[in-house]
Formats: structure tokens, C-alpha cells, sequence
């Protein structure tokens, strides 16, 4: 298979990645060639096996519904690079 | 401190001959007369004297109670918060952000009275397998400063071998404690999924990630692991089961024990060295009364495809909270969209971008069956294989790595880059305990031993490790470090 740019500028625009051109390039063969390789998992008969996500076995991790210790707002907000009162500030989403 | 043990220098603070703060204060010199190698990336500072107090009077006030940890000063990966101390993850994007919390590890060996002195470089978010990805530039290896020291954990793998710490921290989603450990010739645990809580752990790829020691013994590697080790209900993944005292199983050898040896692991590929000293490992083993038995594990092939679809997968998800707008990097731009791109294109180095972009690639509407579904379905043949294997065997024992440490820079195809980790993923992808301990030399670099057992059975991996250690003396050979990088010996 071959990935097209406009593939790449897709996939780079769903992950909120702002790049050059010349990485669009770079990344369009790089990910062509990764994924000629994992197209081999394609080979494998998996149509009597079931998907594994939780390797330990684990279904549920339940816990008591009792208020704990939280972070408190100056903690929180010690590292934000923009705040405004106790709030995280982030620019508008529409104008 | 210059190449003393744990239990050597434990023995040292009961017998009143040094203090934590003096142990701490050696270790820091040590470290610091390594910085043409470039392993750390900052000191401790003021949590380093704290807790060395703190380790004092544990010692002052029960000698007996404070445990084999106590006092001793050890470094750790830059992914791991400790509140107060800039953790980095190696990426400019988290370059001065200061946890506002400490993980459960750490602060498990902060109440064992251990001393953290340095954090330690590694590839940028733990993704890679040479160091070579860390925002803050590579690591040299202590046995060939040309050479890289593998990765992720390439600067805890580091500062262990030159002797400056007796032990680290570092942390494997692909064999990134292993793979170091090897090219470096130290002993580097990764224990079962899920026994070592990762609160605290800033997140590569979530059912794989695990945190685990460096040692140049087994013994102290089994200390470290002791502390940690233990249900966490701040991590919903880790493990309920109550924890095996290593204890119980350390020094009982591999007498009658059988160890499969997979088949697939030998095959083309490794390095002439290599192969001839696992083939020495794996004779002396036999010597020690274990039966080798030859295993097969035919989805091995498959085993770094399904790898390299997973683990992007998550870091893409995981990655997703680097926004720019609760903490690290921020580039202001107009529109939110604007920022989140300019912030994120500008603060992701190469390697990062590379995998956020296959591992969205293969979430992504249409690719999701084909890629994401399968390569689940694989991991599930992979984990029931290794399974399998563990009927009929106690233990496996393999290389580490088909490669011995390579020149700086010559990896620069990441498939290439990618290849290296093909020996110690499956084990991630199963959830296995694994560790890699000193087996050799090839042409003056060090070759790593793989023992991996079944899930839980971390003890049982640390005691076949032992047996190979106590009866070889791979374990003592030290670096032939240049002047320039070699510390003063306490």
C-alpha cells in the first residue's frame, strides 16, 4: 500500500499535530514503510481468538464510594501556563 | 561508593562507618564526574537531604527495623514523579513542569529510607531503544562512550554500570530495562504487568508500561522490587494478589528446575557474539542441574508487528492530555486548534510524533479492525503461547538482545531502530516478568541473559537470574571508563 499526503495531513490533524511539509513528507514514507511491515499481522488467523486488552486478567477494580483526598486548586493549577482565578484558562473555541 | 552493592554499603551505615547524607553526597560526585556520558539530567537537590535525614534517624532509631534500603542512594528515569522535583519525560513539551504529587513506587522506596540523588536521561516519553530520542541529547555507554547504552532507560542503565549509583529506576513497555541493562552489563528487572504500581508514572502505553530496578546484583534488583512491589489502589490495573516473598526463593539455585529455551529467540539474526555466549549461559546453567528443553513460540514474528500497532495506539491516547493547557509547554495562538498544533508540533520531538501518528493512524475510522482489533487478537496467541510454554517449563532463558551496544547514530531508520526490541516486547505484550543479567562479552561490550517466567512468578525469575550470577563472574566486570568519566572511589 502506498500513503497518500492527504492521509498523513488527516491523521496528523485528528492528533492536533501542526507539521511542516517537510515532515508530512518524512513522516508519509516512514509510516509507509512501518506499516508494509506490520501488514504481515494480516497473515495470522484470529478469527477464533479474542481480543486481549487487560493482560493480568483483571475485569473490574472496584472501590468503596467514599470521598477521598483530592489535589488541592493550587496544586492543581501550579503548573498551568495560563490561569485565571481558579481556572485553567484556554482560548475560545468559537469566535 | 564506586561499584559497592547495597548490602555492602547497608553494611557500612550499620557499622557506623558513613552516614546517608555522606553516601549521598559521594554518589552525587560520582554521578557528576560522568557528565561527559550525559545520564543525568538533574539533581535531587533538596529532596536528597531531606530524605537523607530522614534515612538517619530510621537508622538511629531502629538499626534492625530499617530495612536493606535504608540509606542508600539510587537514581531514577524521568518519568516518574516525585512532588517538588521537575520530572521531564525527556521532551521539551514537559521541560519544567514540577509534580504536584509523588508516585506510589518512589514514595514506597522514599518509606524504605532510600535516597533519590539524580534523574535519569532516557528517550523522550520512554519511546526508543538507544537513548537517542531524550530532548536533552543522547547518553554515551560506559563501556564506549561512542556507543549508545540502549533505551528507554538509557541513563539508569548508565549510572549503574560506571558504578555511581549501587542502584536505579527505570521503567519497560518494550524491553526498555532489559534492552540497557544488557548493553551495559548490569542486572535490569521488569516484573509482571501490574505488580508495581504505576501511579505516578507519566503514561507511554498503559497495559504495557512497568517500572522496575537496575542492580549489578540480583539480590539488590530483588530489593528494590521488594519495596515497590504490592497492590496500589491508586493504579486500577495493578495486581490484587498478594506478593511472593522473594526471600523464599533467592538462593535455592536451579537444581531440577526445567528451562525452555524458545526456539524462534535463536534464530538468524543474533549477533555471532552473542549467540556464543548464551550458548556458554546456557551450558553453565545445564552444569547447575537445570534441564534445558528446547520450546517454540511461533507467534514471535508477529509478536513486534502487534507491538508496534499497541503500544503507538495508546501513547496516542495517552499523549493526547500534552494540550498545553494544564501544564508543560504552551504556544499561544489564536484559535485553540492553532495552539494545540503549534504547541504540539513544537514540543513532540521526532520519534514521539512518529508513533502518535501510526498509533492515530491505526484508531482511525476504517483502520481500527485491520490494525487495532487484530493486533489484539495477536497479543492474546502471543500471551496463550507463552502459556503453553510454562506447562511443561518453569522458566525461560534467552538472549536479551540479538545485538550487542551499537555506534551512536546508526540507527537512523526507525524500523531498523524498531528491530532491536524484537527479543523482549513479547514478554510486555504477555505481561510476563523478565530480567536481563550480564552473560559475557562480545568484542569488549557486554551480552545480556534473559530469564522470564509466568505472570506472578517474579520471585522464581530473580532466584534462576541468582544461580547464573553466583555461579559465573560476568556480574563483576566493570567498565574500562576513560579518565575523564571515571569517579573517585570512596
Amino acid at each position: 500500500m502506498t500513503l497518500a499526503r492527504d492521509q498523513v495531513t488527516h491523521v496528523a490533524m485528528l492528533a492536533r499535530l501542526g507539521l511542516s511539509d517537510e515532515e508530512v513528507e518524512r513522516y508519509r514514507q516512514q509510516l509507509d514503510a512501518i506499516l508494509a511491515h506490520v501488514d504481515r499481522l494480516q497473515q495470522v488467523d484470529t478469527s477464533q481468538v479474542a481480543e486481549t486488552a487487560q493482560i493480568g486478567g483483571l475485569v473490574n477494580a472496584w472501590r468503596e464510594d467514599v470521598r477521598g483526598e483530592c489535589l488541592p486548586v493550587e496544586k492543581a493549577l501550579a503548573n498551568a501556563p495560563k490561569r485565571r482565578r481558579d481556572h485553567f484558562e484556554v482560548g475560545a473555541i468559537q469566535e | 561508593m564506586s561499584g559497592e552493592t547495597v548490602g555492602e554499603l547497608g553494611a557500612r551505615l550499620r557499622r557506623g562507618e558513613t552516614t546517608p547524607g555522606e553516601l549521598a553526597a559521594q554518589a552525587r560526585s560520582a554521578l557528576a564526574a560522568l557528565d561527559a556520558l550525559h545520564p543525568v539530567l538533574r539533581y535531587t537537590e533538596a529532596l536528597t537531604e531531606r530524605q537523607a535525614g530522614r534515612a538517619a534517624q530510621m537508622l538511629a532509631d531502629s538499626p534492625e527495623q530499617a530495612g536493606p534500603l535504608c540509606g542508600i542512594p539510587f537514581a531514577y528515569k524521568d518519568v516518574l514523579c516525585v512532588e517538588g522535583v521537575e520530572t521531564s519525560a525527556g521532551s521539551k513539551i514537559l521541560q519544567g513542569f514540577i509534580p504536584p504529587y509523588t508516585g506510589t513506587a518512589l514514595a514506597r522506596l522514599l518509606d524504605a529510607g532510600a535516597v533519590p540523588v539524580a534523574v535519569t536521561n532516557c528517550d523522550e516519553f520512554a519511546m526508543g531503544s538507544s537513548n537517542e530520542n531524550s530532548a536533552f541529547g543522547p547518553v554515551g555507554n560506559p563501556w564506549d562512550p561512542s556507543r549508545v547504552p540502549g533505551g528507554s532507560s538509557g541513563g539508569s542503565a548508565a549510572v549503574v554500570a560506571a558504578g555511581a549509583v549501587p542502584f536505579s529506576l527505570g521503567t519497560d513497555t518494550g524491553g526498555s530495562i532489559r534492552q540497557p541493562a544488557s548493553f551495559c552489563g548490569v542486572a535490569g528487572f521488569k516484573p509482571t504487568y501490574g505488580r508495581v504500581s504505576r501511579y505516578g508514572l507519566i503514561a507511554f502505553a498503559s497495559s504495557l508500561d512497568q517500572i522496575g530496578p537496575f542492580a549489578r546484583r540480583v539480590a539488590d534488583a530483588a530489593h528494590v522490587f521488594t519495596a515497590m512491589a504490592g497492590h496500589d489502589p491508586r493504579d486500577s490495573t495493578s495486581s490484587p494478589a498478594p506478593v511472593e516473598p522473594v526471600s523464599e526463593q533467592l538462593g535455592r539455585g536451579v537444581q531440577g528446575m526445567r528451562l525452555g529455551v524458545p526456539r524462534e529467540y535463536m534464530a538468524e539474526g543474533l549477533e555471532p557474539g552473542v549467540r556464543t555466549a548464551i550458548a556458554a549461559a546456557l551450558a553453565q546453567l545445564e552444569k547447575l542441574g537445570a534441564t534445558l528443553v528446547e520450546v517454540s513460540l511461533p507467534s514471535t514474528e508477529a509478536a513486534l508487528s502487534t507491538y508496534y500497532i499497541i503500544a503507538p495506539a495508546e501513547c496516542s491516547a495517552n499523549l493526547a492530555r500534552m494540550d498545553g493547557v494544564r501544564f508543560g509547554l504552551h504556544v499561544d495562538r489564536k484559535s485553540l486548534t492553532d495552539t494545540y498544533l503549534e504547541t504540539r508540533g513544537q514540543g513532540f520531538g521526532p520519534e514521539v510524533k512518529r508513533r502518535i501518528m501510526l498509533g492515530t493512524y491505526a484508531l482511525s475510522s476504517g483502520y481500527y479492525d485491520a490494525y487495532y482489533r487484530q493486533a489484539q487478537k495477536v497479543r492474546t496467541l502471543i500471551a496463550e503461547e507463552f502459556d503453553r510454554a510454562f506447562e511443561t517449563v518453569d522458566a525461560l532463558v534467552c538472549p536479551t538482545s540479538p545485538i550487542v551496544a551499537f555506534p551512536k547514530g546508526d540507527k537512523s531508520d526507525p524500523l531498523s531502530m524498531y528491530l532491536c526490541d524484537v527479543l523482549t516486547l513479547p514478554v510486555n505484550l504477555a505481561g510476563l516478568p523478565g530480567i536481563s543479567i550480564p552473560c559475557g562479552l562480545s568484542e569488549g561490550l557486554p551480552v545480556g541473559l534473559q530469564v522470564i517466567g509466568p505472570r506472578l512468578q517474579d520471585a522464581r525469575v530473580l532466584r534462576v537470574a541468582q544461580a547464573y550470577e553466583q555461579a559465573t563472574a560476568w556480574h563483576t566486570e566493570t567498565p574500562p571508563l576513560p579518565p575523564a568519566v571515571t569517579g573517585t572511589p570512596s
